[in-house]
């Protein structure tokens, strides 16, 4: 655990080569230690998401996340900036992807790295962090109800969202999933089929389902909130993160 | 779970804020999700925008499910109260 802090924003080099917004929040003392890039919900590159970003800085990591909403909206409050996301039909996997991968390089080449970046990402970031640890290098991925990593959207979705079904059999990383029971995306029934799919594949994952949680469980500004759930995947993100990361 | 669904129309009018400022908005963008600030898990978000002067150009109603189909009603009832050639 981490008593000095220190938080920024900086620039790091995602997707073709675009400068792009990211806060850093960091232990103050010289490391080594791992790296944790933080992937924001779908109301963006909030204040809760920011906190989440110190509270990772705190567990003893240098932890960024990325303002996937920066090539729309830059310099606008977040909300402003995710409803123009939104209305523009929300970011492409593949910039994802590069803003992704951009961050996690930025972590890796601080000073202070051990080498190691785990990724973590909640509701929509969910499924972008299983995306991740499918197409980049990562030591760990934590996916915190990411809706669409199996299961078919909608007809006529208005997003660039797929499921991940094909993807799955490259996921190169341990793979931590927590999600809520009274979930409908993901339902319970798709997290036993992202349960079994892994099974087949041979892929290390850990999953934990929590009663009484629905959806945004660790939303600490919103009436989905659940103090228990939260409270025992804050812990259980540590303790995956102290075996893969070295934290 | 975020339902991502959003449904966006073109507009003519004029709304209000921020800083109390008026403009005209050109698109409306519809959608059930998680609100910013309403304290509910999911409601209906109205945005009223104009994009061509960025993202803050932007007028944000967060509804209860119930209080979205209220407001319906009552913006179809207004509609008829009104001469049908003011209307068309």
């Amino acid at each position: 655990m981490s008593e000095s802090l220190i938080a920024e924003t900086v620039q790091i080099t995602g997707q073709g080569g675009d400068h792009v917004e990211a806060y850093l929040a960091r232990p103050a003392d010289e490391g080594p230690r791992g790296g944790v890039v933080v992937i924001h919900h779908m109301p963006g590159y909030d204040r809760a998401t920011k906190e989440i970003v110190r509270r990772f800085a705190e567990l003893g990591y240098d932890a960024i996340c990325p303002n996937l909403y920066w090539r729309e909206a830059p310099g606008a409050a977040p909300d402003d900036a995710a409803a123009t996301a939104r209305a523009q039909g929300g970011v492409p996997d593949e910039r994802l992807l590069g803003d992704v991968a951009g961050a996690g390089a930025y972590l890796r080449s601080r000073p202070s790295s051990n080498g190691k970046v785990g990724v973590i990402g909640y509701c929509s970031g969910g499924r972008q962090a299983v995306l991740v640890a499918c197409n980049l290098n990562v030591d760990a991925a934590v996916d915190c109800y990411g809706a669409f990593v199996v299961g078919d959207p909608p007809e006529g979705f208005p997003l660039q969202v797929s499921n991940l079904v094909d993807q799955l059999p490259n996921l190169r990383a341990p793979l931590l999933g927590l999600f809520g029971n009274e979930d409908a995306h993901p339902s319970p029934e798709q997290v036993a089929e992202l349960d079994r799919i892994l099974i087949v594949n041979h892929k290390p994952h850990e999953f934990h389902r929590y009663d009484d949680a629905g959806h945004a469980f660790f939303a600490v500004d919103r009436p989905a909130y659940r103090v228990a759930a939260a409270t025992d995947g804050w812990e259980r993100i540590s303790a995956f993160y102290t075996t893969h990361l070295g934290g | 779970m975020c339902t991502y669904a959003t449904v966006k129309t073109s507009l003519r009018g004029s709304a209000k804020g921020p800083d109390s400022s008026w403009f005209r908005v050109t698109d409306g963008t519809v959608y059930f999700d998680h609100p910013v600030h309403a304290m509910a898990e999911h409601t209906l978000n109205i945005d009223f925008a104009d994009p061509s002067r960025g993202p803050s150009a932007r007028v944000a109603v967060e509804l209860t499910a119930a209080s979205a189909r209220d407001l319906v009603a009552a913006i179809q009832a207004a509609l008829r109260s009104a001469p049908l050639a003011l209307t068309t």
